[in-house]
């Protein structure tokens, strides 16, 4: 969600007490959240301008529920905010030090899963997973990196796809799918060996229907999906994250379509 | 030419001392010395850590990311690396020409760095020794000494180095590590704020860097033929020259001259540097030898850097340093210089024009443009070549059909003097080490040699003076028998 939709969302988010008494509320950190019925938490915090850290979550799309980064703590149990139906009167704890520290350990192990090189990333300053690490405090890797073997298809004209960076949210997956109707991309095998595969007879996205115009190839919250041919044209200091936080930022992706960020 | 001590003949019935790792260079090296029962130097050799993982590493990887990738290289010269990929990958993006702002961008980007680095190397790695003399007590030949008995020195060291760092980081976005050049161009210009906050002290700069050449000279005076005949070797000396032979470290055609000044080649293009230069392997060392390849593996290697630069080129475009220029070739009486210790020399020459050259562009409107990239039609082949700070670096890529890097050879500036350094380390090993009992500060000797090159050992940096030294000397079957422990702390003890 763009800046100055959370801001606006913020604003109006404020809890009006005429109206308050009709409507269902729960409580994100000791606040009131009103919410509608088959509203997720997270859709009800978006839209009342709060942020919960997510990953996988992309308002446009259903909810996927599979980095878990957005995990709350509802009446003492420990859901995902994207998946979980907001409940009436429950307490949501969105920002204890215990919260933070799982996030932290999640977002960990997806660093040391892939092979997220930051300094020579592109997507540097301007990557969701970096910027929601950035904001809940992750200081190093902490777990000893897999450093998997993967590779780098750059055989589209327009598009490459580095899978070292792939964090396995599926969002190409639901856009080519949901809003493409295209179906290019999918998530083969088990945990451990779970990967994203392209569907094309040789398996490369050059052979696939794929094209820089589709909606998949602006979602990705990572370095994974990437135009081809340019990178770093952003300098440091003027790249999406680098003045404030990802909590007032919002997603890349809904920076995407405008710019290249 | 002299290779006389590079293998010696019957190397089991030799001591063999060890000097690991050089200090107050940057990296790991490593020297042995073969003596014999007389204290006779038989064998002296560098190895170095040579960087093929490296080239490894970026097979495989996009080309546009070449830049920002292979910079991490080296902590110390990360933007030669970052500015000559970028040369290579605007070869690669078919950018005959940059935009004048671009170019010029890369060009301060390129001055504030090579100033940078050489402050830090003479002010903090070497004015020990150059002040101090080579055998002052270890305790007191350090920075820390430097600072102590000359703070004025000191302090100028430290600001020289510092506004280079914010030259750098006003045009890369970051002290290290930036990502201010970009296939085809450059991805920011500077603001007139940004021009006016370095306008304000260029002035001083420049003074400063007035006051190195002139420290540089009256330490040279005070020793004359000592300086000029110590680590002495006469070589070939290869740089790039401007197309009108103006000293030019950003960019121009290779040229090459022997020992007497005579020319080998002239205005070579460089992207076909590998008819000109061949790389020699030795089974001792996984560093690579390159040589001309008209003049053969045996005498074709060259030195490259400041040395190599200041010799080789006809004039130097700003009005201090070529006056300076000037003041040095009389020192050769009309042959190249070729002591090892004018390095130096030339290298604070290089200084002060680094500082005049900063003003000019910052002067200069373009410095503010707004046309950043210029690409053609790609290309296959990418080939850079710039002069680092300590020499010249030559970066070739190629990339198939979908812009993926298929094959890379780096040829790093401390690679260039490979040859050099070792014949350096031997000319001080047989002139001054050979019959004595070796210790400290003639050890030290050798290192001084080794330094006068500014080697950029492996991409790693080290806290400075904290790099503990150990000189071990092995008898034939390799049993020690000697060590000298220099700690952290500079103290010294014998620990056998
Ligand atoms: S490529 Fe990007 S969008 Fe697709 S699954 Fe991987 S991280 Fe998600
Ligand atoms: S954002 Fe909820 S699980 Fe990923």
């Amino acid at each position: 969600m763009p800046a100055h939709i959370l801001e606006q969302n913020r604003e109006q988010g404020t809890m009006n007490p005429v109206t308050m008494k009709d409507k269902k509320t729960f409580k994100l950190d000791g606040k009131a959240i009103e919410f509608e019925d088959g509203d997720t938490i997270m859709d009800a915090a978006l839209r009342a301008g709060e942020y919960i850290p997510h990953l996988c979550h992309n308002p446009e799309f259903t909810p996927h529920g599979s980095c878990r980064v957005c995990i709350v703590n509802v009446d003492c149990k420990q859901v995902s905010a994207c998946t979980q139906p907001a409940i009436e009167n429950s307490e949501v704890d969105n920002s204890s030090d215990e919260i933070m520290a799982n996030r932290r350990a999640l977002l960990q192990m997806l660093f040391v899963e892939g092979n997220h090189i930051c300094p020579g990333c592109e997507k540097s300053g301007a990557c969701q997973l970096q910027a929601v690490a950035y904001y809940c405090n992750m200081l190093s890797s902490h777990f000893t990196h897999f450093f998997p073997q993967r590779s780098v298809d750059a055989s589209h004209p327009d598009t490459a796809i580095d899978f070292n960076r792939c964090i396995l949210c599926e969002l190409c997956v639901r856009a080519s799918r949901d809003v493409d109707h295209k179906n290019i991309f999918a998530i083969d095998g088990r945990g451990i060996n779970s990967h994203l595969v392209i569907n094309s007879s040789s398996g490369k996205l050059g052979d696939s229907a794929f094209t820089a115009s589709d909606k998949a190839a602006h979602v990705c919250p990572v370095g994974a999906i990437l135009p081809k041919h340019k990178g770093y044209e952003k300098p440091i200091g003027e790249r999406l994250y680098d003045k404030q936080p990802v909590s007032i930022v919002g997603d890349v992706a809904a920076y995407e379509q405008d710019e290249d960020c | 030419m002299s290779t006389d001590l590079e293998t010696a003949s019957n190397p089991e019935n030799l001591e063999r001392i060890v000097i690991e790792p050089v200090t107050r260079v940057e990296g790991h090296g490593k020297v042995t010395l073969l003596q014999d029962k007389n204290k006779h130097i038989r064998q002296a050799r560098l190895h170095i850590v040579e960087f093929r993982g490296f080239e490894k590493f970026i097979q495989g990887r996009p080309y546009w990311e070449l830049p920002v990738l292979v910079q991490r290289l080296c902590g110390i010269c990360p933007v030669s690396h970052h500015l000559v990929a970028a040369k290579a990958t605007d070869m690669l993006v078919g950018a005959r020409q940059l935009t004048p702002t671009a170019e010029k961008i890369r060009r301060l980007m390129h001055f504030g760095q090579t100033l940078q680095s050489h402050a830090l190397h003479f002010f903090h790695l070497c004015s020990p020794d150059l002040l101090f003399g080579f055998d002052d007590e270890v305790r007191h030949r350090n920075i820390v000494g430097v600072i102590e008995d000359h703070p004025e020195i000191a302090k100028q060291g430290v600001l020289l180095r510092k506004y280079g760092q914010e030259v750098i980081r006003l045009t890369a976005g970051k002290r290290i590590h930036g990502t201010g050049a970009i296939p085809g161009g450059v991805n920011k210009s500077l603001s007139h704020e940004e021009v006016d906050y370095l306008m304000k002290d260029i002035d001083q700069i420049i003074a400063w860097s007035i006051d190195a050449v002139a420290l540089i000279k009256r330490i040279f005076s005070e020793h004359y033929d000592y300086h000029m005949a110590f680590a002495t070797i006469d070589s070939n000396m290869l740089s790039l020259v401007g197309s009108d032979g103006a000293f030019d470290i950003y960019h121009g055609d290779l040229r090459a001259r022997d020992k007497n000044g005579n020319t080998i080649f002239d205005h070579a293009d460089y992207t076909k540097y590998n008819e000109y230069i061949k790389e020699g392997v030795k089974n001792w060392s996984y560093m690579k030898f390159p040589f001309i390849d008209a003049i053969g593996a045996e005498n074709g290697w060259y030195r490259v850097g400041p040395l190599a630069r200041i010799n080789n080129c006809d004039f130097i475009g700003t009005p201090l340093a070529e006056k300076e220029r000037i003041e040095f070739m009389a020192a050769g009486n009309g042959k190249p210089v070729q002591s090892a210790l004018a390095y130096h020399w030339a290298r604070l020459i290089e200084l002060l024009h680094c500082a005049e050259s900063i003003k000019d562009l910052l002067q200069d409107a373009d410095i503010s443009g707004s046309e950043l990239i210029n690409k053609g039609e790609m290309q296959n082949t990418g080939i850079g070549v710039i002069e680092a700070p300590r020499g010249t670096l030559f970066h070739h890529y190629e990339i198939d059909k979908d812009g993926i890097v298929t094959r890379a050879n780096l040829i790093v500036s401390t690679t260039n003097n490979n040859q050099a350094m070792n014949e350096s380390i031997r000319q001080v090993a047989s002139q001054y080490l050979d019959g004595n009992q070796l210790t400290e500060p003639l050890l030290n000797q050798i290192v001084v040699a080794i330094r006068a090159y500014d080697p950029c050992l492996s991409c790693a940096t080290h806290a400075m003076g904290k790099m503990p030294l150990e000189i071990c000397l092995v008898d034939e079957d390799d049993k020690l028998v000697d060590r000298l422990e220099k700690r952290a702390t500079g103290s010294i003890t014998r620990t056998i």
